[in-house]
């Protein structure tokens, strides 16, 4: 099962407490680690990642094991800890304003 | 006895405030979604219990959120487990997915509209400023969006669909954002003829259809805007609102940017009504729900200085239409004020006597059971107002 952490205001649009397990279906990957949580929880499509584009909304990152992912191509396999759900994927908002 | 159930939007939640008809004492509920800015919440004329809320935030998007029991508990449209798979097995969740139509059945392929600087522009959603749902039936619903167009969900906020020849009639290249962006902000379905509707769009002007959105035209005849290089142009006018009696259907108020106008056959043309007016600036503009002629503005300084004149906050009401205006200030504050009421921000109940409703930047909620003669607060300190609106329940 795959970790998952939200930052607090889609834990709570996706009415859920702590960590989410994902269970990932082939190659553990930004992109397919996102389409399961949104198969799983269909209110959070369109709040990280633009409905059409699929590009990541701009005041979010994602971060494992000590290390910003947000840039990375979907494509890109998340490192094995998170695979095996070792590490949990963090989907971070951003610290933005003033 | 009746209930006054007003539903306020904020920088950072929605609140909910109930009173019985005497409008004195006042419960409040909220903050719902509490962080969120919610642009604009309102109830359906047909089912009281059935209401919409926009939900925006810059991380996150927007959402659309729906209550069936009037405010207590709400989710957004599609998200229940009987609602979430499609008969093909796919899930949904598509209640905040607001896509431009481009198509070429149903859209045009307009994609850009002006920007600051006089160059073309994509159009870029950014969110839902307006909901209006239908007076017939409560899963029809429109939202106003930024950048401007229309939507209409016939679902119950579970999708929606743009009305794309109100971007496609031809005039859209020519609009451009005003200060506060492309919002399509005013959504006025005529009550006996549900076919013919306005909008409002800032800063491009008020447009009609007369055949539910199949097409549209500008209707800014009469209007007369000394900011843009063609004061009388067809498109480019900052039209902050509009406003319509039920009873009345082809008499429309509008508060410009600067101007407060009236039209007697349905837009086709605009007078100006400001009269005697402290100031002609301002944002909202109401009509009270028994008398089609008692219209209700609320005056800003300036453009620039988006607070009332002379520090003093003042509703004004004209009994006659317009141009004969008188200052309502009881239980208001009389110096040292400097709220803004943004063009949501007002509502009329139908009760009788009429209240009337307003809430500012400052995060007060003024409440009025007597017509506008005098005011008292409902609540003080919520964040910045972003919008009203006022239930009349049984």
């Amino acid at each position: 099962m795959i970790r998952v952490v939200l930052p607090q205001h889609l834990r709570l649009l996706a009415r859920v407490e702590g960590e989410l397990r994902l269970h990932v279906g082939g190659p553990v990957t930004l992109r397919s680690v996102l389409d399961a949580l949104e198969d799983e929880y269909p209110m959070l499509r369109g709040t990280i990642r633009d409905h059409v584009t699929h590009q990541r909304r701009p005041f979010l990152r994602f971060f494992a094991c000590e290390q910003d992912l947000s840039h990375e191509p979907p494509e890109t396999p998340l490192p094995d800890v998170v695979a095996v759900g070792t590490e949990p994927l963090l989907i971070v908002g951003a610290i933005a304003g003033g | 006895m009746s209930t006054a159930r007003v539903l306020v939007g904020t920088r950072k939640g929605a609140f909910v405030l109930t009173a019985d008809g005497k409008r004195d004492k006042w419960e409040v509920s909220g903050p719902h979604f509490g962080g969120w800015e919610i642009y604009h919440m309102k109830g359906s004329p047909v089912d009281p219990d059935r209401i919409y809320a926009s939900q925006t935030s810059g991380w996150f998007g927007q959402i659309i959120q729906r209550s069936n029991d009037g405010g207590k508990t709400w989710f957004p449209p599609g998200s229940k487990p009987e609602e979430l798979i499609t008969p093909e097995g796919m899930p949904k969740g598509e209640s905040n997915r607001f896509v431009y139509d481009t198509s070429s059945e149903t859209g045009k392929p307009l994609t850009t509209h002006q920007w600051y600087d006089g160059t073309q522009h994509p159009w870029e959603f950014k969110r839902v400023w307006h909901l209006e749902p239908s007076p017939a039936d409560p899963d029809v619903v429109y939202a106003g969006v930024e950048d401007a167009a229309i939507f209409r969900s016939t679902d119950g906020g579970m999708s929606w669909h743009e009305l794309a020849a109100l971007r496609g009639h031809g005039s859209g290249p020519q609009w451009s954002p005003g200060a506060g962006g492309m919002g399509l902000h005013t959504i006025i379905v005529d009550p006996s003829h549900h076919q013919r509707m306005y909008v409002a769009i800032s800063a491009a002007g008020a447009f009609r259809t007369d055949d539910g959105g199949t097409t549209w035209r500008p209707i800014n005849r009469g209007l007369h805007s000394l900011y843009i290089p063609n004061p009388t142009a067809e498109v480019g006018h900052c039209v902050h609102r509009i406003a319509m009696h039920p009873s009345r259907q082809s008499v429309l108020f509008m508060q410009k940017h600067w101007d407060v106008l009236r039209s007697d056959d349905a837009g086709e043309s605009w007078h100006e009504i400001s009269g005697n007016l402290p100031s002609d600036f301002g944002f909202p503009i109401e009509v009270h729900a028994h008398d089609p002629d008692t219209v209700y503005v609320v005056p800003i300084k300036s453009d620039s200085e988006h607070y009332p004149p002379d520090a003093k906050l003042r509703v004004c009401r004209s009994r006659t239409g317009g141009n004969e205006w008188e200052e309502l200030a009881k239980g208001l504050p009389q110096r040292d004020c400097y709220v803004n009421v943004l063009r949501e921000a007002t509502a009329v109940d139908s009760l009788d006597p009429c209240g009337v409703y307003f809430g500012t930047t400052g995060g007060q909620v003024y409440a009025s059971a007597d017509g506008g003669d005098s005011w008292a607060p409902i609540v003080r300190d919520l964040p910045a107002v972003l919008s009203v609106e006022v239930q009349t329940l049984p």
